[in-house]
């Protein structure tokens, strides 16, 4: 078979058929993937309302209010069992940290003092800034049932009471603020009801 | 061409990381730990063997003044499809990847291959130039990762074997530099020895 030849026509053709076969390509791919890509993100999203709130027994990610602050999103939701109110779980974020934005999930009892706190998505530097995990240090620990109104939020080294990750200073600072923004919202939603 | 050779030469003898210092971009960046590493290397690998078999089987369709156009398409499209289907079925990769797996596009050992190999060769003899340019790749990536998270936070695919802090400098980004440069010294010893 000979080379086809770069006429005018040839190579607008042979572009235009490509890129249609490509995008035909990506939209099938795209809506075979859609629902498994909800679904991992829900799961996701659950797992970590599932730490930071135990023990619920309805859907927290139906009962969700979302809050703008900062230029982005904050969202809460609300775990009961039964009729009771067992805490807010709220998706918080922070533009601070070493490698940028992160998301952590905080849970919150009604009384406003923190259950616990799991990170949704980050970028930070493994073997570093990554040890705020949950599992990885003993960071995150220190938070669970503090109340921000006499823990303060911020690291030793900024006059408050958090021990920051060693090395870590920054992505630890990120954390604080991250997990500020979410009490400053937890507080306004708790004003409103 | 024989096709052992052809498929050995990505392996050490062209090695596209150790040998000729391509796809330096998610080399250096995605090599923090072994398995990001071979997740990097396989989705490339797969990325490589598919442009390879495209753009052979379309060669002589493709007009030569818009075959660079063509040919990034092509790539653009199995990257996305990558993306799409790791997002959904192996998220917590997709997390650890994050941006680099769109930069697979422009890696230049795929466009590279695209335009030096499956251009001008069969369809046959492509997929193989692209299997062992990928396993090749990956590899390297793998290595580079494992002795990455050795030094650096003393593990090795997630498990635990030294306990303490290690070297941080090699989980940084200066520590991909200097870790790559002892394996391709490595790299060029044993290409030596063997020739």
């Amino acid at each position: 078979m000979s080379k086809t030849e770069s006429t005018f026509i040839n190579m607008t053709a042979t572009l235009v058929v490509v890129t249609l076969v490509a995008a035909g390509l990506l939209g099938s791919v795209f809506a075979l993937t859609k629902e498994p890509i909800r679904l991992a993100e829900l799961k996701k999203k659950n797992e970590a309302i599932q730490i930071v709130v135990p023990g619920f027994d309805n859907e927290p990610s139906q009962e969700v209010k979302s809050m703008f602050v900062d230029g982005d999103s904050i969202y809460l939701y609300t775990a009961r069992k039964g009729e009771e109110v067992l805490g807010t779980a709220v998706e918080t974020f922070t533009n601070k940290g070493f490698s940028g934005e992160f998301k952590l999930m905080v849970g919150f009892a009604p009384d406003g003092s923190i259950i616990d706190i799991a990170v949704i998505k980050h970028s930070e530097t493994p073997g570093l800034g990554n040890k705020m995990e949950k599992g990885k240090s003993d960071f995150s620990v220190q938070f669970k049932g503090k109340h921000p109104d006499s823990f303060k939020l911020a690291v030793t080294k900024d006059h408050g009471d958090v021990d920051a990750i060693t090395a870590s200073t920054i992505t630890s600072r990120a954390y604080c603020d991250a997990v500020t923004r979410a009490y400053k919202a937890f507080m306004v939603s708790q004003k409103e009801n | 061409m024989n096709q052992w050779k052809n498929f050995s030469k990505g392996l050490l003898k062209e090695n596209a990381v150790f040998v000729l210092i391509l796809g330096m971009c998610p080399t250096l960046g995605v090599t923090t730990s072994a398995t990001n590493g071979l997740g990097m290397g396989l989705a490339t690998t797969f990325v490589l063997i598919m442009s390879n078999l495209v753009v052979s089987l379309v060669k002589n369709l493709i007009p030569d003044k818009v075959r660079i156009p063509a040919f990034i398409v092509i790539i653009a499209a199995f990257v996305t499809v990558v993306e799409l289907v790791m997002k959904g079925y192996v998220p917590a990769l997709f997390d650890a990847l994050g941006l680099f797996i769109p930069l697979i596009v422009v890696n230049c050992v795929v466009l590279g291959r695209a335009e030096a190999f499956a251009s001008k060769n069969t369809v046959w003899s492509s997929i193989v130039d692209g299997a062992g340019m990928g396993i090749g790749f990956t590899m390297a990536l793998t290595i580079l990762g494992a002795v990455r998270e050795l030094l650096g936070s003393g593990a090795f695919f997630g498990m635990k074997l030294i306990s303490g802090d290690g070297l941080l400098l090699f989980i940084l980004p200066p520590g991909a530099f200097l870790a790559l440069g002892y394996l391709i010294v490595l790299a060029n010893m044993i290409k030596e020895k063997t020739s």
